[in-house]
């Protein structure tokens, strides 16, 4: 009844005549600099979903969709500036795809109300809506990706990595830092050895860190690297010969442009993934819609990468949990409040997601008041050189939530005693 | 002999060899300072803007294609051939020499006789608008580079190393050939400068381009002529760097790891940019390898830096730089 009578009065909101102001959605994005090459395709995916949805549905409820792109050029200073230079315009949530961005942004939004989105990035234990009000990290952050990725190995392993040596190559920043928490729990609790290797900012020179490997010859190599990093470390592994089967990127490790530098050498390296790389449908109706009516963000050679895919990906999740808070708060034309009492009351289901034309894109899963980071799974995709294509290893693989939720719990408690925040959802 | 005493001769060999790719991208900073006085920003951003060229050249990449289908409405981006390594190495020289045409013609020429922090303003003017039009020029996104040069572990050390040893060591064959090119760009440099007509009178620029001008030197000459040769080296460095990692922008950061070089080798010596890179890459794989783990790791880009410093101290023009005295 409830549901019907919300359904009704957005109905009525909706018959009342033309919306008064666009929903606004920025996009802080990096289409210069040495991290262009990640920012270019996930900006595109995200800014063509919104002008897909504006010019196939009319908007979101009758409400159209304005971005507003703003360039970081992947730098914190520069990303705070565009949070404050685009927030007066109605912003309803924020995603800027770099977890020092987040880091600084998390005090912002929660005094400004605005909600933020950190899909498998940012501070992990945002997953704690009691703590996070503003901030979410759904469908998965990064303690699940370094414990999706154990329970692979756990899996090709026969269940034991008991005595195995396992080293985490890593990005010397707060972002490559985040998983060795979570490592460090899983390797006391699976007697595995873990290794860890710091690799400095952009990562064009590694060649300590891979003679370091070669020396110490781990069974798997874990990396959490962005930019150039990647690139560079899989030319590396490959000169060491280290066998690319064993050598597991996280899911900003694992697009087309990191391993087509390394060509052949490539073959076999194995990344997670949040978001599955299909032939959707939904790409279809991106060409038609969008570019062919010459509204593309891009020059439109991205669409269905991994990046691409993944930032179409974040701004589908958006729109349904703007559609949610439409439904809840019985208005098309809402405010960042209610957005985020939308994203809190958000529900991805197989059947949504095919209905969307992104069929099993990413995993089923809700959010409420406590939980804000979704379901954490995560599948493992595997480069294949010869046909220069990532194909799916795994399904979605569940982490180790016991583990997680005793650190997210640590760390989440801990930044609400600094802060003095009082615990919500009770 | 202890594992831990191969080790780190294993990891001084490969710090020569990152040694010799540092200094290659010091060459081109040495060059222009020593002929014009300019400390040249835009040196990383050169190598990176040389080697978007090479790549674009080789696969008929059209260039400013973005642009012209945004403007034209066409669907344009390639010639639809594919140009050899060699061929479309020498038609990037020419890119560059107009590229050193251009920025002579239409900055530094203005500049003549300004103070130096003008000049190296200027260059980080050109440093910002070369990454950006190479960006509009050749696109963001990162291209694979292969001009045929070999990579991966070299077969015949590792086996010598390890009959030896009883562990091979680990040298990558692109490491080996970057120390070859290295060489021989150096000793066709000094036979330049040396023996040369051009080499000469750009020594004579070097050492008072004033007393060079009334004696019938073409400053304009000379300094497109050096900025061509920076251009040169940068396509060198852009070449070695792109084929470990790809094209992509982050190439243009590699000038970071120039600027202990010059601070150690001097800005104005050649050979110093050479002993300047090795020093600079034995000294952090070596620190990397003995301290790095204890402190956890990532010790590289600024102990480079505190090496420097430290010869600074005690040679603050360098180890080969010219020392500058100036009486009142």
């Amino acid at each position: 009844m409830k549901k019907m009578f919300t359904t009704l009065a957005l109905g009525a909101a909706l018959a009342a005549g033309p919306a008064a102001a666009d929903l606004v959605f920025p996009d802080l994005s990096y289409r210069t600099g040495p991290y262009a090459a990640g920012g270019v395709p996930f900006s595109d995916g995200y800014q063509d979903y919104f002008a897909l949805v504006n010019a196939r549905d009319g908007g979101i409820g009758g409400e159209k969709a304005r971005v507003i792109e703003c360039e970081t050029a992947y730098n914190t200073e520069k990303g705070v500036e565009c949070y404050e230079a685009t927030k007066g315009e109605g912003a309803l949530v924020y995603q800027p795809l770099s977890t020092g961005i987040t880091y600084q942004l998390i005090p912002k939004v929660t005094a400004d109300g605005i909600p933020l989105h950190t899909m498998g990035y940012g501070r992990t234990s945002a997953a704690n809506g009691k703590v996070f009000s503003n901030v979410f990290n759904y469908p998965a952050n990064y303690w699940d990706a370094a414990s999706a990725a154990i329970n692979h190995l756990l899996e090709e392993n026969g269940g034991s990595l008991d005595g195995k040596k396992i080293t985490l190559l890593y990005h010397n920043s707060a972002y490559g830092k985040e998983p060795i928490r979570t490592l460090e729990e899983l390797s006391k609790k699976h007697g595995f050895e873990l290794g860890q290797i710091a690799v400095d900012h952009p990562g064009q020179e590694q060649k300590s860190q891979w003679l370091q490997i070669r020396r110490e010859r781990p069974d798997y190599v874990i990396m959490w690297g962005w930019g150039v990093m990647n690139q560079v470390a899989i030319q590396e592994a490959a000169n060491i010969r280290f066998p690319m089967e064993n050598f597991i990127g996280n899911w900003w490790a694992g697009a087309e442009h990191d391993v087509t530098p390394a060509g052949e050498a490539a073959h076999g390296y194995k990344s997670l993934n949040m978001n599955r790389i299909a032939d959707l449908p939904v790409f279809e109706d991106i060409k038609k819609h969008v570019h062919e009516a010459g509204n593309a963000a891009g020059d439109g050679s991205n669409v269905g990468s991994v990046l691409y895919t993944r930032g179409m990906y974040a701004a589908m999740l958006a729109v349904e949990a703007a559609k949610t808070a439409q439904e809840i708060h019985g208005t098309a034309d809402i405010n960042a409040a209610q957005m985020r009492d939308g994203m809190e009351a958000l529900e991805m289901t197989n059947e949504k997601m095919a209905a969307l034309g992104m069929e099993g894109i990413g995993p089923e899963f809700s959010v409420s008041c406590a939980d804000h980071g979704g379901s954490g799974q995560a599948i493992v995709q595997q480069w294949d050189a010869n046909e220069k294509m990532w194909k799916p290893l795994t399904d979605y693989i569940d982490s180790d939530r016991e583990v997680i939720a005793t650190l997210v719990a640590e760390d989440s408690a801990a930044f609400a005693a600094e802060n003095n925040i009082s615990e919500r959802c009770n | 002999m202890p594992e831990q005493l191969i080790w780190g001769m294993e990891v001084f060999f490969n710090g020569l060899m990152a040694g010799v790719l540092y200094a290659l991208v010091a060459l081109g900073f040495v060059l222009i300072f020593k002929a014009s006085g300019i400390f040249n920003y835009a040196q990383g951003v050169m190598a990176l803007f040389a080697a978007l060229t090479l790549v674009g050249i080789m696969e008929g990449q059209v260039p400013f294609a973005h642009l012209i289908n945004a403007i034209f409405g066409t669907e344009i981006h390639h010639f639809g051939w594919h140009v050899p390594g060699l061929l479309a190495i020498l038609l990037t020289m020419v890119v560059m020499i107009a590229l050193a045409w251009a920025v002579n013609q239409f900055i530094f020429r203005h500049l003549v006789n300004q103070e130096p922090i003008i000049l190296f303003m200027a260059t980080i003017g050109l440093a910002y608008f070369l990454e950006g039009v190479g960006d509009i020029m050749w696109g963001s996104d990162i291209k694979k580079l292969d001009v045929g040069l070999p990579q991966g572990i070299n077969g015949p050390i590792d086996e010598l190393t390890y009959n030896i040893f009883n562990y091979g060591f680990f040298i990558d064959n692109l490491d080996l050939v970057a120390t070859l090119v290295a060489a021989l760009l150096v000793i066709a440099l000094v036979i330049f400068a040396q023996y040369s007509k051009q080499g000469r009178a750009m020594r004579a620029v070097a050492d008072d381009h004033q007393a060079a001008l009334s004696v019938g030197i073409s400053l304009n000459f000379i300094w497109v002529m050096v900025w061509s040769l920076a251009g040169f080296v940068a396509l060198v460095a852009g070449i070695m760097w792109g084929t470990k990692s790809g094209v992509q922008f982050s190439l243009s950061l590699i000038a970071l790891k120039a600027l202990p070089v010059l601070m150690l080798g001097g800005f104005t010596s050649i050979p110093g940019a050479i002993v300047g890179g090795l020093i600079i890459g034995v000294g952090e794989k070596l620190f990397e390898f003995a301290v790095g783990p204890m402190v956890g790791g990532a010790t590289e880009n600024w102990f480079a830096y505190v090496l420097a410093l430290l010869f600074l101290v005690f040679r603050p023009q360098g180890l080969f730089g010219e020392k500058i005295i100036e009486r009142v």
